[in-house]
């Protein structure tokens, strides 16, 4: 013990710092706003930067799906942090994220709702029941995977997901998002 | 469930009330315990009765009943049971009466004598066709609407008639006749479920405690 708390500490490696500020790119733009005051950019950027940090999603929770969608949206796995928030009208959400067994009854509602989203709109199918009708594939009551209804944006297997696998889900809409990197969908 | 051989004795006792006595014994037409439950079966007209009797009766008081449901047998000629879960809170005890019918037959509804049978006997009608007489609004209740078919019996095919699908030229859902893309898939009915015979240990208590 006597040895260990003599011990002299390691010493502490300094790296420098990956951005510095003689780079390039910063010193650019650094010069850009102390000399014009505004920095230009591409709108298309701008517009998706702004699409990916603003997801508000419509909760349509069909069946168990809607638990692990829920605890997503808790403080654990606080999809808060990426812009994303519940919303209960279509009217105000840019995604709808289908959790659960879409059954023929609920098709013309389910549509109803996806025509009333604005545009841009995104739709994530959650869980096998969503994706291809799962567990009830052979039933007489289920629609064999929501993307017959709507097109689908983001596949997230599972039965049901974990909310970490819809989080991932979710990031990977982001990355499509900032791929398409159009105004226009 | 496995019930203690003094509540075994108070069903029988039930049992014999039941069968014995004046008013009931002409409802039904014979009482059994199978596996510590109850069973009454009874005459069909007098299904009404019956019930009326097994909740008025100071000593049945099954005031509660807890579900209506059908059983399908395409081989019997009156192909359709009719099963009622009853429930006694206040004696602690449950009954189940059976009563059968066939597609055209109408039951006679318990509506009048219990509330909550309005939407049991809604989904009887819905998943077996079974007619209730004088319910008061016979309507389906699970399936889609204009569903056609009652999808619990056992000719019903499991798949259906019609799947549904987006039209995008309509700009609507529509229907359309059944396509499978993927096969049926050939389940193993010998699960441990079915298949078994072998007597678990433990078990032939539950036999002694019956007889």
């Amino acid at each position: 013990m006597s040895d260990l708390n003599n011990a002299t500490p390691p010493a502490i490696k300094t790296e420098p710092s990956r951005v510095r500020g003689d780079d390039p790119m910063f010193a650019s733009l650094s010069d850009e706003i102390a000399d014009k005051g505004f920095v230009v950019a591409k709108l298309d950027d701008a517009i998706a930067w702004a699409r990916t940090g603003s997801l508000m999603f419509m909760s349509f929770g069909l069946a168990c799906c809607a638990v692990e969608m829920m605890q997503a949206a808790n403080p654990r796995y606080d999809m808060e942090r990426f812009g994303m928030a519940p919303r209960g009208t279509p009217r105000q959400s840019d995604l709808m994220i289908v959790a659960g067994t879409l059954t023929n009854k609920m098709a013309p509602a389910m549509r109803k709702v996806y025509d009333q989203m604005a545009e841009p709109r995104y739709v994530i199918s959650m869980g096998s029941c969503a994706n291809g009708g799962g567990y009830y594939h052979y039933s007489y009551s289920v629609v064999r995977g929501c993307d017959r209804i709507v097109p689908v944006d983001v596949y997230v297997p599972g039965c049901p997901p974990t909310a970490e696998a819809l989080m991932y889900g979710l990031l990977q809409l982001q990355k499509k998002i900032r791929r398409e990197g159009t105004i226009d969908r | 469930m496995t019930l203690s051989a003094e509540a075994i004795d108070n069903l029988k006792e039930l049992a014999a009330y039941i069968e014995d006595g004046q008013e009931p014994s002409a409802y039904i037409e014979r009482c059994e315990v199978v596996r510590g439950e109850l069973i009454i079966h009874a005459k069909r007209d007098q299904i009404g009765k019956l019930l009326r009797f097994l909740r008025d009766d100071a000593q049945c008081k099954f005031e509660t009943l807890l579900d209506i449901c059908g059983v399908d047998y395409p081989a019997r000629k009156e192909r359709f049971d009719v099963v009622y879960h009853l429930l006694s809170m206040r004696l602690v005890q449950r009954v189940r009466v059976k009563v059968t019918t066939d597609e055209e037959t109408p039951v006679p509804s318990v509506v009048d004598l219990f509330p909550a049978a309005n939407w049991n006997e809604r989904e009887a009608f819905d998943m077996y066709g079974i007619l209730f007489s004088n319910h008061p609004d016979l309507r389906r209740i699970l399936t889609d609407y204009g569903f056609e078919g009652h999808p619990l019996r056992k000719d019903f095919p499991l798949t259906g008639h019609v799947e549904v699908k987006y039209d995008e030229v309509e700009k609507r859902v529509v229907y359309q006749p059944v396509k499978l893309v993927q096969e049926y898939r050939n389940f193993d009915f010998l699960s441990p479920w079915e298949g078994m015979q072998a007597v678990i240990p433990g078990d032939e208590k539950a036999v002694d405690a019956e007889s």
